[in-house]
């Protein structure tokens, strides 16, 4: 579905290898990979590296996500501090949101992403599009119409492949997410 | 008794689509969802009228443009049309006048779908004579055969009804007597607040259908000019041939958004200069 969507973008593209490992993997290390594999496609494309091409020619890489994203940071369990550490200070964050001061506060109330505000870039998105991914399954479940709110293709799909009904909505409910199952462990 | 048939239904979208958006397509969407989830009526069309030049609106560029960025937006649509009757009119047409040409183009094409059918639908067709002439204030079509039209909006269309000088109170009895309006909003209480205290719209609560969007949608033909003076994206907001066209032709410019700047709207000029 998200191949489809972007099908007509020339600039943003959908990678599997998350999705190919056998066990859920942490982000920082989904980050490290894609790094890895842009500084190693960037020098291969080059001349071998010389004084006058630093590192820093590299692409940098940073995490895009929404204001959402920023309070998961304080569910406890959910993250590794040092994780967090090399997500938002090695790599940084850009957070898109409403304009609201969720983000803002989300960083205040974190010593930790407070020590890394430079490296956070807070996007204001001014028009209002809240389109839930939650709501666009609710609406499919019962029958109504995602017209225009998603790509024609991606509706497409999901009626040619009867995605989201009441079975699907139901899988996992009773399983334990997978970050905090392995946390539990660790403890 | 015969069994309960469904009303057919025509949705009409009147407004400046200066650009159209998702948001607008969206509106068509949830009222036919609504309607049809109470299992008495099919939505049969949907019409989207881009008002004319002569409204004069700041900001409002021209009318062929926004009628061809509403066509490319409902190229792919089976039910949605776009229709250029108001924008081809040289003075600026009020809304009422507009609803009423839409119904009386939908009951004549049902007449002229029945000039060639057999005697046994003759009754029927002489029903709908009838209709034609009955007095304004009843409710329109109790035949199920010819479609009801009703005027879809949002809640700011329904909330300038308090606008003075804006709508002619006659045209508003018209429009939510005898046809009927159809709102899309976030907050269904506002609507329902504003029509609790107007006593016209208390009056025919019954033809005024409140249709709460869940999903926050608020894409403001405002927000996206804004961004396009800027030259930030607006991809995803509007249909992708709608960001081509635009694009294309350079629509939407600081310019652009200073057009009809010192001019009056139309309907406060000719509201106020008749008191």
């Amino acid at each position: 579905m998200a191949r489809l969507a972007l099908q007509s973008s020339d600039w943003v593209s959908v990678d599997d290898w998350e999705s190919q490992q056998a066990d859920w993997t942490e982000t920082v290390v989904t980050m490290r990979y894609h790094y890895g594999h842009i500084a190693a496609q960037y020098h291969h494309s080059k001349d071998p590296p010389t004084n006058e091409q630093p590192a820093s020619d590299v692409p940098q890489l940073k995490l895009l996500c929404g204001a959402d994203f920023m309070d998961t940071f304080k569910v406890p369990g959910l993250w590794m501090d040092d994780h967090v550490e090399e997500v938002v200070g090695r790599f940084g964050l850009v957070c898109v949101s409403r304009g609201s001061l969720q983000p803002d506060r989300a960083i205040h109330e974190s010593d930790l992403l407070s020590r890394h505000r430079q490296s956070i870039f807070l996007v204001r998105e001014w028009v209002h599009n809240e389109i839930s991914a939650t709501e666009i399954r609710r609406a499919l479940r019962r029958g109504h119409s995602v017209k225009y709110l998603l790509p024609d293709s991606v509706i497409d799909y999901i009626r040619e492949h009867n995605l989201y009904t009441q079975d699907s909505e139901m899988k996992n409910k009773d399983v334990k997410l997978r970050p905090l199952a392995m946390q539990a462990i660790q403890d | 008794m015969a069994s309960q048939e469904k009303t057919k239904l025509v949705l009409l979208a009147c407004g400046s689509f200066n650009p159209i958006t998702n948001m607008h397509l969206r509106m068509f969407e949830l009222a036919r969802d609504h309607f049809e989830d109470t299992g008495r009526y099919r939505v049969v069309k949907g019409i989207i009228s881009p008002v004319g030049d002569g409204y004069k609106k700041k900001g409002l560029i021209g009318a062929c443009h926004r009628l061809e960025m509403a066509r490319l937006a409902t190229e792919n649509s089976d039910w949605i049309t776009v229709n250029d009757w108001e924008s081809q009119q040289s003075e600026w047409v009020e809304t009422a006048k507009v609803v009423r040409h839409h119904h009386a183009e939908l009951i004549s094409s049902e007449d002229n779908s029945n000039d060639d059918v057999d005697t046994v639908r003759c009754g029927k067709r002489r029903k709908l004579e009838q209709n034609k002439s009955i007095c304004q204030s009843s409710y329109i079509n109790t035949n199920a055969d010819t479609p009801q039209l009703k005027l879809l909006c949002g809640a700011d269309v329904l909330e300038s009804f308090g606008v003075p000088n804006l709508w002619k109170p006659e045209d508003i009895e018209e429009i939510v007597g005898k046809y009927g309006v159809v709102c899309i909003t976030r907050c269904g209480s506002d609507a329902e607040k504003f029509i609790n205290q107007s006593d016209v719209l208390y009056e025919h609560r019954k033809n005024i259908h409140v249709v709460r969007e869940w999903v926050t949608n608020e894409i403001s033909a405002t927000h996206v000019r804004r961004a396009l003076r800027r030259g930030q994206s607006v991809r995803y907001l509007l249909p992708d041939p709608v960001v081509r066209y635009i694009q294309d032709h350079s629509l939407y410019s600081a310019e652009s958004e200073q057009k009809n700047a010192d001019v009056i709207l139309a309907p406060l000029q000719r509201y106020t200069s008749t008191n």
